[in-house]
């Protein structure tokens, strides 16, 4: 089994090829060039690099969101290019579980944290089980955007350690620590970002469970409306206010 | 290896052509530069009639949820598969840089799975080559007018892909007084058509609109004092406690907009001994507008061309028959190209 992720949610660009047990091929930047000028070259590149058969690809598996509304798009037309293209089915890899499988194996609770603006992050709260010879991502605070303090309450609650990663990181770092009661740890570089080799794992066990979409119906999910969209509602709500 | 004599001598150019510059998510297959085979427009205009305009974050998010389907849907029409095309053309500026990008961003990964050869195409070298599609007569060199929500050019057209923007507009572009005004008076967006339709009732002499003239450039255009006086005059009825004909304040604001649009095109015309000129673009589709180039051109013994509305209107066929002379000039681009929203003529 062949599976081609894609991830372009954040700063990070990544394109990865793995099969079955093996990484073929990982490519990475986290440079000020925008993803519609790195993404693609980048994938040209690594095809050369080990000769891939496109035709070859099993599906593609791409990072579907939260992120940065341009890049996920980037990202999805990508995929939904090569899908059409290619006639091969995509695996969507929600942003926070692809961060999240970076840290594969660890017993502490996985908190992945991106910079969402407007005083918000996109961040859920996940956990490996063990599950025969490997382990499976389990879900204990669904993915969304919400305040930072929102997530540091959850955790203190829950009590159990924790490692952050992603680029929320950076931003809220000294709220972690001044305000988590539980212990913390925050991921190294080459874990604390988005990977396509992650996104390809865990949408290579995805694919094989059978959770594909076609290319056309595939788009990203945000986690947010629009601006415009979210005035539009608040001017509403106030308006029915008397 | 040497062609038998039973292949035909040239073969056939099919353009698979996407176009996501603004509100318009569109694909099209067009033969040769000149036969439109497919033509599929999903437009998203209702989605943002109730936020008064485009909002560029969800048209961009619309893109990304029919653009398979409207690829599919024009290779369906033209009786093909991606097997059978020879490039694929998208528009890559100037627009909305984030609906930009999905057209570009599918159109790279479509070129680079399949191999077939990429064309950028620019959104309004497109406007212009939608006059090729029904006038198989029409060559370069000529005068376009290209006037739409988001651009006033003078153009004269060289050679296929070759122009020269000799006036512009130094304001608002004439489709966005046309916004604006509408809705000033009430109709809502888009402006445009709502402005033609009600025109219709109206008395065109009814109200004395400025035409503008810009100094320093003959063809150069200016809209916004037009938009202001119109502004103005509806607030002084007001103030009066007059009640506005806005069927006579429609005919009249768009009596003006086309008395300049005329008077500048055909002067140029003139000046650069052309006998031949055409419109495009989304304005290009005004009734009196058209009305009005017609029995100018006729008075002056000009050639007059324009497209059917579909082809003024944002679409793909206009970025196929733009990309097939790219195409055949040798353009090609690579899985680098980035949209440019602000990209020039």
């Amino acid at each position: 089994m062949r599976i081609l992720g894609l991830d372009s949610s954040g700063l990070v660009a990544g394109v990865a090829i793995v099969e079955d047990d093996r990484l073929l091929a990982e490519y990475t930047t986290d440079y000020k060039k925008t993803h519609s000028q790195t993404l693609l070259p980048m994938l040209d590149e690594i095809r050369k690099m080990v000769e891939l058969d496109l035709n070859s690809v099993d599906a593609i598996a791409i990072a579907s969101g939260p992120g940065s509304y341009t890049g996920l798009r980037i990202g999805s037309a990508t995929a939904k290019g090569l899908g059409f293209a290619l006639n091969k089915p995509l695996v969507e890899v929600p942003t926070l579980e692809g961060l999240a499988w970076n840290l594969w194996g660890t017993e502490k609770l996985v908190c992945p944290i991106m910079d969402a603006r407007r005083n918000q992050v996109y961040t859920g709260v996940y956990a490996f089980e063990a599950v025969g010879e490997g382990y499976e991502l389990r879900t204990l605070l669904d993915g969304g955007a919400r305040d930072i303090h929102t997530v540091i309450d959850w955790l203190n609650e829950n009590g159990r350690d924790v490692i952050f990663l992603g680029d929320g990181v950076p931003v809220y770092g000294q709220t972690i620590r001044t305000e988590l009661s539980v212990g913390y740890q925050f991921a190294p570089a080459g874990n604390n970002r988005q990977r396509a080799a992650s996104v390809a794992a865990l949408g290579s066990l995805y694919f094989a469970q059978g959770k594909t979409v076609s290319a056309a119906e595939h788009a990203p999910e945000y986690m947010r409306k629009s601006q415009a969209e979210r005035e539009q509602e608040a001017k509403q709500a106030g308006g029915d206010t008397p | 290896m040497g062609g038998s004599i039973l292949e035909p001598m040239e073969k056939d150019v099919l353009i698979l052509a996407i176009e996501s510059s603004c509100d318009e998510t569109a694909a099209a297959v067009v033969k040769n530069g000149r036969e439109v085979l497919s033509n599929v427009i999903y437009t998203q205009i209702a989605l943002h009639t109730q936020f008064g305009g485009v909002v560029p974050e969800i048209a961009s998010r619309k893109h990304i949820e029919k653009i398979n389907q409207v690829i599919e849907q024009a290779l369906t029409e033209a009786k093909l598969t991606l097997q059978d095309i020879t490039a694929i053309a998208v528009t890559y500026g100037p627009g909305l840089v984030g609906a930009l990008l999905v057209g570009v961003a599918e159109a790279k990964a479509i070129s680079f799975a399949s191999g077939i050869p990429l064309v950028g195409v620019h959104h309004i070298s497109g406007h212009i080559s939608a006059n090729y599609i029904e006038h198989a007569e029409l060559e370069p060199p000529f005068v376009c007018l290209v006037a739409s929500g988001g651009h006033s050019h003078l153009v004269v057209v060289k050679d296929y892909g070759e122009y020269e923007i000799i006036g512009r507009t130094r304001d608002d572009a004439a489709g966005e007084a046309f916004d604006k005004v509408a809705r000033a008076i009430g109709l809502g967006y888009p402006g445009g058509p709502k402005i033609d339709q009600l025109a219709k009732e109206g008395n065109p002499d009814a109200i004395s609109f400025p035409r503008a003239k810009v100094a320093e450039n003959e063809y150069d255009f200016s809209f916004s004092g037009l938009k202001s006086a119109v502004l103005n005059y509806l607030n002084s009825c007001q103030m009066k406690g007059e009640t506005v004909k806005t069927a006579d304040v429609a005919a009249s604001f768009q009596k003006a907009v086309i008395d300049v649009l005329v008077e500048h095109s055909l002067h140029a015309v003139k000046q650069f001994g052309f006998s031949k000129f055409a419109i495009a673009g989304g304005v290009a589709s005004n009734s009196s507008l058209r009305k009005a180039f017609e029995q100018e051109c006729a008075r002056q013994g000009i050639r007059f061309y324009h497209p059917s509305p579909i082809y003024c209107t944002d679409n793909a066929a206009m970025i196929g028959v733009a990309g097939y002379y790219e195409y055949l000039a040798g353009v090609r681009h690579g899985y680098d190209l980035n949209a440019v929203p602000n990209l020039k003529l």
